[in-house]
């Protein structure tokens, strides 16, 4: 490009005039082109490239033969055998992953080899189809990094998920030595078949030294808790079938079993059960007669009756998952989902990923001596519990088993929540099942405290330029006997608020705060200067409401702290001819929200509002310069899924739709916007959580035949 | 000139393909592109046959690794039994089921003999096990079995250790090595390692020790339990120190530590380092050297300023003021190797930052990067755990039992979810159900709701020959309530109830249960009650179909209260600044009289299987004190105050039964969590408001109004 460029330009000048016009224009133009043509050729060669497709330049395009063979020499070192009493804190090197801003751990993945001894024959087969799977998802992960120096966790290459295709003493040499092993500090394997005949031991036999195991059938005495990690046998058939998820209800049958290979006396008390209790239990075995070509894993058979498998697991309620020689058992994978309750029958069985799901929500363990009970054990489940168990079964193989990649993540993200607990899952992210997350909530303010009532309330005023008003607010609410502070906000940037000698003197500090902007959402903003948990927010031309009428709104609030306790109440309602929700501000038998031109609520609720509203609702109720009120009832019963409390009877209140009471026309454009928001909002949050309620907080002896002055709020509902 | 401009066109044409077919690909080698090569991650491989790759196990394998020819599993258990004893101990092979089927999970304490002495600690542990409900006075039922040997103190340094307990308890003849049996422990071993000897063979006994090693803790089969001072309360407890929910979590320090630094062995290296954290403005560290007679020996340069610093700040003072803190409050646990108290059922991470010892320079900055929200989150946890399970002995002794009961049948146990939500695994019985949404308390949680009809159980006392006339008006006025699904009468006059023939022909079913003419019969968990919600009535009720109505709708939004109408008035004195009452009118306590009030069912069953046998016998034996003690129970459980409702007119009832009750009552409780119910006592007083419909008395047509007649 260079020498074309300079060859044009150097005989340019010289070329140029002796052309006709039309000619230059015709040559510049064509030069241009192909300049830019290049230009454009290079920016999308190379620029873009080396972003989008890094990996394909980097993902070697070869075979799993091609990889390095590493030969082990007879006396290489053996690893110790593992370590027993490893726990994170003595074999396990945190200061390897440091404080983290992301919180996540970092994993290395040693490059694939291909191991042979002395004489050349392979220590076992390169890599299965599910460790690759494995590795790819690591690799694909957050979690993957590929500086070795950087790692706080490494996983070797080697496969070693099913011992049965291991030579136990080279693979543990070649273990031993994969460049940064430190006798197995900080190395993770992935082991699902452990042990081998005769007594199959329940953990990896490979010697391992201080390695972390993620194991498939480990039990009690072989498990670290805290340490190793228990995970899923995987069951290729995941991959294979589809079983689309079946409602929760009753089934077929109530108990199947279909295990090929029990153990007779296992089938024999089975086939007790079915004796006992006829139809309802259903025991399957090996298919004996089958025609050539039927796979007879996908098969099984009851006398001469032929099941499909897995689809036959969806007839039954419960499926009985029993230990072979092994605890951990592939059929747990199948029977998840399949949406059937897993009956687990293995004594000591650490089940997979035991450290964060709560198995008691998904499954039934019986032990081992109560088999012969397990009928009437079943049969004590409550019906509505069975349908749960049936959706979370299901979830957990979605989540957790469905395939290598699931396993994999879990694993690595049970390992991160120990090295960073302060960032960890939490149980419920662990074991709600979407549709619960979607309607559960749960309340910040979960623990049932009632205040003390000497710690009083702030007075928010939020207040524009109406001097007047705003005093007399002043002076009634500085009348309430539990006020603590007034804090008014000053909203006006182009006028100052009055001199300090001109404002009421009351017996509480008073604060002024001015803000930059003039927004709504000031009002809601957690100051520094609120140092009770309740705040009145209160307008600056609500004059109408009573000492006594405050003082008794606050005693309510005490005793439901997490809701908005209001005077005004509101409504909404569903619009069927216009198929929207409406804004209803007529006497009507029901509230869902309070106005917050005179509300009680808890101060966390304006650290919500201001750093968690969903959506930008913030932003839209600050651009229409409304329905504020509406946003935060929103997020309070969001949040909390509780209603709010209208408090004592109804009054003249002055706002802007409250004109209809009074007579006057009803402001139709108000009424207009503030359904707007509410439909807005119900968008945004996705829902409507809004709680409708008929009742409303009156004093004990409110209009009860009683002499007035023996009551302790006697002035309430005056008009 | 035109071929020319041919030529030049034509060259720039070709070179610009090639450029873009070749030129690419060629300049990618240079020096500058590969560098960037080095930078871009080096990802697992993509292998071109992945896809011929061989299963990890072929699916016959998977599916049959049961070989028949291996020991039976009959073979396999006995083989269990005899390897895994003592220090490998788990339920399946140390303890002995059997014993438990007969007569349920029983517990029995060894008589107390007379030279033995006892801490004070140990006796409060075997008073809350004399008192539990499960425990028994007969051997012969037991299915667990509490020595009376004092094992709380090992440190054979200590004034409290009892000598020759390997001989003693070798000579009961119920010790069978140890099976079945529970042995609490506080301290064990002594300063400077504090090993885990007992200095005696537990053999198979389950051992509930406080400060655990995670190297002798036997998983499944030993309890953590949380270490408590002699003058722990023996029941009740004091309330947590949070107050208030504030936020952001404003407190004078971020994360104290005030405690002994031990200047040598075990845990003196953390202990050493803590000073490193300490910036005296927001996060506060504070050691002493002083432990023990001869700590000067061991004295360090750091140790003189740092005795002064700590005797600078008050320890109490810094835990009431503190966000975080590290030992003795919970929030921040540095345990490296120790199993946290009642781990098996308390879920730690939700309360607290449980952290590495040996990151411990690293937890003020991961302290400041936690969310307020999950601050307030892990305070009010914390409270919750500590009200629940750790603030009596009693609770944490029930604690230790329940959890040992929940390993006995774990299809009837309960999950993680029901020990760490409010209000608790004491509180929610797996008995009743082992569903969440069956109980009143995790409604929200669970993202379900009550039952939308309730069912009227009716006490009858009046003896006759057909129902008398209030019983009927009363079954006619619930029966036309929209939610009513079913009536039930407990006709406990000692007679037989009247024939079907002459009990109303209404809209929804009415069932008779025969009643044994005592008081706490009313809360027996009758199995003919099939809704959540109880409408809980006296035969001299006088409710009218509104009212019922109307409260039920109130029930449905706070489900785990009582909701009440109320049968008493009660006035605010403004001259005394109290409640006060004429003669006329008895005690405040009345206004939540379960002659007519809405509760969830769950409250039957707490009543009879949770509440101590003697409090049923007390309350069977006084007039109208049952109702009380329900309501107390309730906000034992609820920490709430119970919720009253428009009635639209007074109840009668005998004022001298209901004085006589109160003072019975007060003079006679021994309940488990009396300083409890005590302080609830107290929130009642505080009860000022009642729920009326919203347009009660309001000035508006009657036609608008749902609920008119409860005006009249």
């Amino acid at each position: 490009i260079m020498c074309a460029s300079a060859k044009y330009n150097t005989r340019g000048p010289a070329l140029i005039p002796r052309m006709k016009t039309k000619h230059r224009i015709y040559y510049i133009t064509l030069f241009s082109i192909v300049l830019l043509g290049l230009i454009a050729t290079g920016m999308f060669q190379f620029w873009p490239h080396s972003i989008e497709s890094s990996s394909d330049w980097t993902v070697e395009k070869r075979s799993v033969h091609d990889v390095p063979v590493v030969k082990l020499p007879a006396d290489s070192p053996i690893p110790e055998r593992g370590d027993l009493s490893c726990r994170m804190h003595t074999c396990f090197d945190v200061y390897r992953c440091g404080f983290n801003p992301k919180n996540k751990i970092k994993v290395y993945i040693y490059s694939l080899k291909k191991y042979v001894d002395e004489y050349g024959t392979s220590v076992s087969n390169t890599i299965s189809r599910e460790y690759n799977e494995l590795l790819t998802a690591i690799s694909d992960s957050e979690f993957y990094t590929d500086d070795v120096n950087r790692a706080c966790l490494f996983v070797p290459s080697v496969d070693v998920l099913n011992q049965n295709a291991l030579r136990i003493k080279e693979t543990a040499q070649a273990l031993a030595q994969l460049s940064r092993w430190d006798r197995g500090t900080n190395h993770l394997l992935f082991n699902m078949l452990p042990g081998g005949p005769p007594d199959y031991n329940t953990a990896l036999d490979v010697p391992r030294d201080r390695a972390l195991l993620a194991g498939g059938g480990f039990s009690t005495w072989t498990y670290r808790q805290g340490y190793d990690v228990s995970i899923p046998v995987y069951s290729p058939l995941s991959g294979e079938v589809d079983l689309p998820e079946r409602g929760p209800g009753p089934r077929r049958y109530f108990i199947l079993s279909s295990q090929m290979a029990l153990h007779p006396e296992y089938r024999s008390e089975l086939e007790a059960l079915q004796a006992e209790n006829g139809e309802s239990v259903l025991i399957l075995d090996k298919c004996t007669n089958l025609s050539d070509g039927v796979p007879a894993v996908r098969k099984r058979c009851h006398k001469n009756q032929v099941f499909d498998y897995p689809q036959v697991l969806q007839e039954s309620t419960f499926c009985v998952v029993l230990r072979g020689a092994r605890l951990g058992q592939a059929v747990l994978s199948d029977v998840l989902q399949a949406g059937c309750v897993p009956v687990i029958i293995a004594d000591s069985y650490i089940l997979p990923f035991s450290e964060v799901l709560d198995w008691k929500r998904a499954s039934v363990v019986i032990p081992e001596e109560k088999m012969p009970e397990m009928y009437s054990i079943l049969q004590s489940v409550p019906q509505r519990q069975i349908e749960e168990m049936q959706r979370q079964a299901r979830w957990f193989w979605e989540a957790y088993f469905r395939s290598m990649k699931a396993i994999a993540l879990a694993t690595l993200q049970i390992i991160n929540d120990r090295i960073y607990p302060y960032a960890a899952i939490s149980y419920e992210e662990w074991n709600d099942p979407p549709a619960v997350k979607w309607s559960s909530v749960s309340n910040p303010l979960f623990l049932p405290l009632i205040p003390p009532q000497s710690q009083g309330f702030t007075a928010i005023v939020l207040t524009y330029d109406r001097v007047e008003s705003l005093f007399r607010v002043i002076t009634e609410v500085s009348k309430v006997p539990s006020l603590s502070k007034l804090l008014v906000v000053w909203n006006n940037q182009n006028k100052n608020p009055p001199e300090d000698s001109l404002w009421p003197k009351i017996r509480v500090p008073l604060k002024v705060v001015r803000t930059a902007e003039n927004k709504l959402s000031n009002r809601f903003f957690p100051y520094d200067e609120i140092e009770t948990e309740a705040v009145l927010a209160i307008d600056d031309d609500i004059i109408m409401l009573t000492s006594d009428e405050l003082q008794f709104g606050y005693e309510v609030w005490r005793e439901f702290p997490d809701r908005l306790v209001g005077y005004p109440g509101r409504l909404h309602l569903w619009d069927h001819e216009m198929n929207k929700w409406k804004y209803e501000s007529e006497w009507t038998n029901e509230v869902s929200m309070v106005l917050t031109g005179a509300a009680f609520y808890h101060k966390y609720f304006n650290y919500l509002y201001t750093y968690k509203m969903p959506g930008d609702i913030k932003n839209w109720v600050d651009a229409h310069m409304n329905c504020e009120d509406i946003a935060m009832n929103f997020l309070v019963a969001n949040v909390t899924g509780k209603s709010v409390i209208k408090v004592t009877p109804r009054k003249k209140f002055k706002c802007p739709e409250c004109t209809a009471i009074d007579g006057l026309s009803l402001d139709q454009t108000h009424m207009v916007e503030r359904s707007e928001c509410i439909n807005k909002f119900a968008s945004v949050f996705g829902t409507m959580p809004l709680k409708v309620v008929e009742h409303r907080a009156d004093p004990v002896l409110y209009k009860d035949d009683f002499p007035e002055k023996l009551k302790s709020f006697p002035n309430i509902g005056s008009l | 000139m035109q071929t020319r401009k041919k030529y030049i066109f034509l060259t720039f044409l070709a070179s610009w393909l090639l450029l873009f077919f070749f030129g690419g690909d060629q300049l990618r080698r240079f020096a500058f592109f590969s560098r960037r090569k080095v930078e871009a991650r080096r990802n697992w491989p993509h292998w071109t046959d992945r896809s011929l790759l061989k299963s990890f196990a072929d699916p016959e394998e998977l599916l049959s690794d049961g070989d028949p020819s291996l020991p039976s599993p009959r073979e396999r258990q006995a083989a269990r039994l005899s390897v895994y004893k003592n220090s490998r101990c788990r339920m399946e092979t140390c303890f002995d089921f059997s014993r438990c089927e007969k007569h349920g999970f029983k517990v029995f304490s060894y008589p107390r003999e007379r030279d033995q002495p006892l801490s004070e600690s140990y006796s409060k542990i075997l008073a809350s096990i004399e008192r539990s409900r499960y425990y028994t006075p007969n051997p012969e039922e037991a299915c667990l079995f509490i020595l009376s040997i004092d094992t709380l103190d090992r440190d054979h340094l200590s004034g409290q250790y009892v000598r020759n307990v390997d001989e003693k308890i070798r000579s009961f003849p119920l010790w069978n090595g140890g099976r079945n049996h529970l042995i609490f422990n506080l301290y064990s071993g002594t300063w400077p390692n504090y090993t885990e000897d007992l200095g005696f063979d537990i053999g198979q006994a389950i051992l509930a020790k406080a400060s655990f090693y995670t190297e002798s803790f036997r998983p499944g089969f030993d309890i953590s339990i949380p270490l408590f001072s002699k003058d722990h309360p023996q029941r009740g407890g004091e309330k947590g120190w949070l107050y208030q929910d504030s936020i952001p979590p404003k407190k004078k320090y971020l994360l104290v530590f005030k405690g002994k630094r031990y200047l040598t062995g075990i845990g003196s290296g953390t202990r050493n380092a803590l000073h490193h954290i300490h910036n005296g403005k927001d996060i506060i560290s504070l050691t002493t050297c002083k432990h023990g007679k001869d700590w000067e020996k061991h004295k360090d340069t750091r140790c003189d300023k740092d005795n002064v610093d700590y005797e600078k700040f008050d320890y109490q003072e810094l835990l009431h003021n503190s966000t975080f803190c590290i030992a003795a409050c919970i929030p921040v646990l540095l345990s490296d190797g120790w199993e946290l108290p009642f781990a098996e059922a308390i879920d730690w991470g939700k309360a607290a930052v449980v952290g590495n010892e040996r990151l411990l320079l690293q937890i003020p900055s991961a302290v400041r990067c936690i969310h307020p929200e999950r601050v307030l989150a892990f305070q009010q946890q914390t409270q919750f755990l500590w009200d629940a399970y750790f603030s009596s002995v009693d609770k944490i002794v029930h604690t230790t039992l329940e959890i040992i009961k929940d390993r006995l049948l774990p299809h009837r146990s309960r999950s993680r979810f029901l020990w760490n939500t409010l209000p608790g695994g004491l509180l929610a019985l797996p008995d009743f159900s082992t569903h969440p949404g069956d109980f009143p308390f995790y409604y929200l949680q669970h993202g379900s709701s009550p039952s939308e009809k309730f069912t009227a159980f009716i006490r009858a006392i009046s003896p006759g020959e057909s129902p008398s006339q209030p019983l009927l008006r009363l079954i006619q006025a619930v029966s036309r309530s929209q939610y009513c699904a079913q009536i039930v009468v407990l006709w406990s006059c000692g007679k037989p109830p009247p024939p079907s023939g002459k009990w109303p022909q209404s809209t929804v079913p009415v069932a008779i249960i025969q009643g044994r003419e005592k008081l706490s019969d009313r809360f027996f968990p009758y199995a003919a009650i099939q809704t959540d919600a109880v409408l809980s009535l006296d035969e001299h009720t006088s409710l009218s179909t509104s009212e019922v109505d109307f409260a039920f709708v109130v029930w449905r939004s706070f489900p785990e209260r009582i909701v009440g109408f109320p049968t008493r008035s009660h006035f605010w004195d403004p001259e005394q600044r109290r409640w006060g009452y004429t003669s006329k009118w008895t005690n405040e306590l009345s206004i939540v009289l379960t002659a007519a009030a809405f509760y969830h069912r769950y409250y039957h069953n707490l009543f009879t299987e949770y509440l101590p046998a003697g409090l049923r016998e007390l309350v069977d034996g006084l007039a109208a004190c049952e109702d009380i003690l329900m309501n107390v129970l309730v906000a034992a459980v609820t920490k709430l105050p119970p919720i009253k409702v428009t009635q639209r007119k007074q109840h009668k009832e005998t004022v001298s039964q209901q004085v006589k009750g109160m003072a019975g009552a007060a003079g006679g409780w021994r309940f488990s969590q009396r300083q409890d119910c005590l302080n609830q006592l107290a929130d009642w007083f505080g009860l000022s408001l009642r729920l009326d419909p919203v347009l009660f008395k309001d000035q508006v047509s009657v036609l608008r109004k749902k609920y008119p007649r409860l005006e009249k």
